[in-house]
């Protein structure tokens, strides 16, 4: 019997080539799909943020190229006038509100949320309620929350206001969502009390996987519980905390539901999607809008990069199998 | 003496954590309950039991509706979304090739996108496809976060189970097809049902394409319709109307998350932590 | 009934050659045991024959035919995992006709079929019970049935008894040596880890080291006639005694070996070796007693019958030099 040549992964009957072509199969609709409504529309956004479309002509578009993003104009006068989201203070406004919320957020929902896991994880009567009792602001949705809290911050009947008058906090009734000193402090709150639990979650996970012998060995040793906490519990979940606050952190960045329902045209609270949706659709500036979109994509994509390639974050499990 | 010290102060602690966190429903169950003048007074416990919020809500054709069009859409979209996902999760969690690890960064990735910088190219698609002010616009649209997440935590799932039993099913016999419906899906029914219900819940809270995508009352979901709920005048909102909505639509969510809690956990964490 | 053979079959993950070269014949109707220490790639040739893992080069022929590009259920193989590895959610019926579901037969041929080897495997009580209502030893016995029913060429069993405690490993292992017998003698290879196993079991043993064979032969062969200081280390309880380096040179070798029972005590004076005795294993028929004559180990002689031996006490050793085995600087047997 004459020697065969050596067999190679392209062999047509065997096994994995049968595997990896029913791959193909189950995976080209997911691929289409997502290409459809995500890839597609991406790119079109890109492609509007270089045109001059509007939202009732969406065809009539022609290339203007970056000016949607920075141009300038040479008056006759020899002023040089800047136009484009660029030089769009309301824009950089947007953007300082966005990087100032998302920071102060996850900050407090990552510290606020720790706390919680920790009573959690301790073993006492009734933690079942209490646990079942913490996810309810995560269950409610963003947009209940969102009106609830408007109507607690109510500044003529709301019940923050009663509280807080009656503990001698404050002297006058505070219109917390209209007044811009404390438009932020309002969305920040029920941001928090919302995504508080969700971040509490993922920590008590993560505290659930350090062994116990850990902590018997540090109780053997006599170490104080704080000291225990910083040195042994925080490297510990270290990890898990990290894609936890990578994930929040993705999502504050982009945040519009509660923005646009608690406090809406607020110049204090407006962030990059709200600005960018209220170019797109209330202004009609299309295009303008698009630039706006394409910004924030842009903004996110680096981050998103930056993170992984920094932290070279194992995101796909491929080296544990 | 430190001890029961320690005792009160975690217990005080604890009181504060659930009160925070049950006030504003509680709060909001109150309102409900109330109506005229009597809003205009802060209360901190019920003072009425006035249903008359709740039957004005009940009998909207409006809300109901929008109650129905939520429930299709999220229905709909998560279903079609599970379907191509649990196919796709095990070409990702069970089969090598090239590039696997890079595609399912892609995935992620996506479900990482800003919505809003699909809202310009998906309301032009909707546009074209004339399917503005219906369903379809967010069925379709809601597909790019719902599916991401699915095929995202499916995989994770899939990876999970025994080599064994698939290498036992292809000595049998067994395509990936047969492999995937008459012995992975058996096995995996309870992931499916945490995944399909977490899907739903983030599909029935979607707010941004709901409102851009619809342009009457009939058609809106119910985010939109409790978010634009508005009364007589520009002014006036009807605080006890809106608060027996937000709770009529809110106690359904509470409940399916109670009860759940455990596999909401578990999906959560599978795809926050493990990943 | 098939016949198997391997030619210079190789086998690499990425850069690690895990297979380096096996060649091999397993005779129609016989009982092959793979047999080797953990890494030497017996579970992936075993694999590499069901066709689970891709074949990075060599043939593998069935019958003369080749068989490298042919899917696991088309090479007509069945396989007993070492994990039983029981479709959980179906009964113990449904896991052993499910190979012959996909294949189109009809319900009436597959109940028959089932019914047929459970009674074989007595395990015809249980078909109604799912996996996580049977114990280990019934698990296992399904998963045997289960590879019955698939009526195949070759049964492939990867150390199936690994899970199971030792008493229902030694019941196990005489249902397995029963059912090759009742079987028309329908070829079976099996891997396993232990050498008991493969003694009591096999027609023939394989013995791999690192991704190759290092002999193959029946147990009498390997036991008698091992060619290699590995195999005669590693075939028989206990171990072969060897001596090397100066205790070897009288023999005229460069390893000399010896088996516990080819050892006589002697007196002292008539001895070649002499030490003090350190230990004593009584296992109820035989003795073992460990004899410290000044090498880096002891001595390992075996007393037949009731014998007690004080320790520390001067024991005189001589051995049966017929029984020896001599090896070279290669470590491979001298035979002239």
């Amino acid at each position: 019997m004459p020697s065969s040549p050596p067999t190679s992964m392209s062999s047509r009957h065997s096994l994995s080539a049968q595997r990896r072509c029913a791959a193909m199969w189950f995976l080209a609709p997911m691929l289409i799909a997502l290409f459809c409504v995500a890839a597609w529309p991406l790119l079109r956004t890109i492609y509007f943020s270089s045109t001059n479309t509007t939202l009732t002509s969406l065809y009539d578009g022609k290339w203007i190229g970056f000016d949607n993003y920075l141009s300038y104009r040479k008056l006759s006068s020899g002023r040089v006038i800047w136009r484009g989201t660029l030089a769009d203070p309301a824009w950089w406004n947007a953007v300082w509100n966005t990087v100032r919320f998302s920071v102060v957020s996850v900050a407090l929902e990552t510290v606020l949320g720790l706390i919680v896991a920790l009573v959690l994880h301790q073993n006492f009567k009734g933690r079942g309620w209490v646990r079942a009792a913490v996810l309810i602001p995560w269950a409610i949705p963003t947009i209940v929350s969102a009106r609830m809290w408007g109507w607690m911050l109510n500044d003529q009947f709301g019940i923050i206001n009663d509280i807080l008058l009656n503990l001698g906090l404050i002297e006058t009734k505070i219109a917390w969502t209209a007044n811009i000193e404390t438009a932020m402090l309002a969305v920040l709150a029920v941001d928090v009390w919302k995504t508080t639990p969700f971040m509490a979650l993922l920590c008590l996970a993560g505290l659930q996987m350090i062994p116990k012998d850990v902590y018997e060995a540090a109780k053997v040793d006599g170490i104080h519980p704080i000291r225990v906490f910083f040195k042994v519990t925080l490297p510990l979940i270290r990890p898990a905390l990290m894609v936890a606050v990578i994930f929040r952190m993705l999502d504050a960045l982009r945040i519009f539901d509660l923005i646009y329902v608690l406090t809406p045209n607020s110049k204090a609270t407006k962030t990059m999607s709200v600005i960018a949706r209220e170019n797109l659709i209330d202004f009609d500036k299309f295009a303008y809008g698009s630039a706006q979109s394409t910004l924030l994509f842009a903004l996110i994509a680096i981050f998103v990069s930056a993170y992984i390639w920094l932290g070279k974050v194992d995101l796909s499990g491929e080296h544990s199998k | 003496m430190s001890k029961f010290l320690n005792a009160t102060l975690f217990y005080a602690l604890v009181f504060v954590i659930v009160g925070v966190s049950v006030f504003p429903f509680y709060y909001a169950v109150i309102t409900s309950f109330k109506t005229g003048t009597a809003l205009f007074e802060v209360d901190y416990f019920i003072t009425k039991l006035d249903f008359s919020n709740y039957i004005n809500v009940l009998s909207s054709p409006n809300f109901m509706r929008s109650v129905w069009n939520s429930v299709l859409i999220a229905g709909s979209t998560v279903g079609f979304a599970m379907f191509l996902a649990v196919t796709a999760s095990y070409a990702l969690a069970r089969v090598r090739f090239k590039g696997r690890g890079l595609l399912l960064m892609c995935i992620l990735a996506v479900s990482m996108f800003p919505q809003i910088a699909v809202l310009a190219g998906l309301f032009e698609l909707i546009r074209a496809l004339g399917i503005y002010n219906t369903p379809w616009a967010m069925i379709l649209s809601y597909t790019i976060f719902t599916l991401p997440f699915t095929v995202w935590v499916l995989t994770t799932f899939m990876r999970d189970l025994p080599v064994e039993i698939e290498e036992a099913a292809i000595i049998d016999g067994a395509t990936p097809w047969v492999i995937i419906t008459q012995v992975f899906l058996p096995l995996m029914w309870p992931a499916l049902v945490t995944t399909g219900l977490l899907a739903f819940i983030g599909a029935w809270n979607e707010f941004l394409f709901a409102l851009t995508f619809t342009a009457s009352e009939s058609q809106r979901t119910v985010p939109v319709a409790i978010a634009l709920l508005s009364g007589a005048s520009e002014f006036e909102i009807p605080w006890g109307v809106l608060m027996a909505a937000s709770v009529i639509v809110t106690v359904p969510l509470i409940a399916l998350v109670l009860i759940f809690q455990r596999k909401i956990v578990a999906g959560l964490t599978a795809g926050g932590v493990k990943g | 009934m098939a016949e198997i053979e391997l030619k210079n079959l190789r086998k690499s993950f990425g850069g690690l050659a895990v297979i380096k070269g096996v060649d091999l014949e397993v005779r129609k109707g016989e009982f092959m045991v793979f047999v080797g220490p953990s890494g030497c790639g017996k579970s992936t040739l075993l694999r590499l024959i069901s066709g689970l893992e891709e074949i990075s080069d060599g043939d593998l022929m069935f019958d003369g035919v080749r068989v490298n590009d042919t899917i696991p259920s088309k090479r007509g193989i069945a396989m007993v995992f070492q994990s039983y590895a029981l479709y959980p959610h179906m009964n113990v019926m449904e896991n052993m006709a499910f190979g012959l579901k996909l294949a189109g037969s009809t319900k009436e041929e597959r109940e028959a079929r089932v019914i047929e080897a459970a009674k074989m495997l007595q395990i015809d009580h249980l078909l109604e019970r799912k996996p996580k209502e049977l114990s280990g030893g019934q698990r296992q016995r399904v998963a045997i049935g289960r590879a019955i029913v698939r009526d195949p060429r070759v049964f492939l069993f990867d150390e199936p008894l690994s899970n199971l405690d030792a008493a229902l490993r030694v019941q196990t292992r005489l249902e397995i040596a029963k059912l090759h017998h009742d079987m028309n003698d329908v070829t079976m290879i099996y891997v396993t880890h232990d050498q008991v196993e493969a003694m009591t079991l096999a027609d023939r043993i394989c013995v791999l080291r690192d991704g190759l064979v290092e002999q193959v032969g029946t147990p009498a062969e390997l036991y008698d006639t091992p060619n290699s200081v590995f195999v005669a280390g590693f075939i028989g309880a206990p171990k072969m005694n060897f001596l090397t380096g100066e205790n070897a040179k009288p023999y005229d070798c460069a390893t000399y070996g010896i088996r516990a029972e080819h050892i006589d005590i002697c007196a002292l004076d008539e001895a070649i070796w002499t030490g003090s005795a350190v230990h004593a294993e009584n296992l109820g028929a035989d003795h073992y007693l460990f004899v410290d004559i000044g090498v880096s180990e002891p001595l390992v002689v075996r007393q037949p019958g009731k014998q007690f031996t004080a320790l520390g006490t001067e024991i005189g050793l001589k051995p049966q030099s017929e029984h020896a085995h001599r090896f070279d600087g290669a470590d491979r047997a001298i035979r002239n």
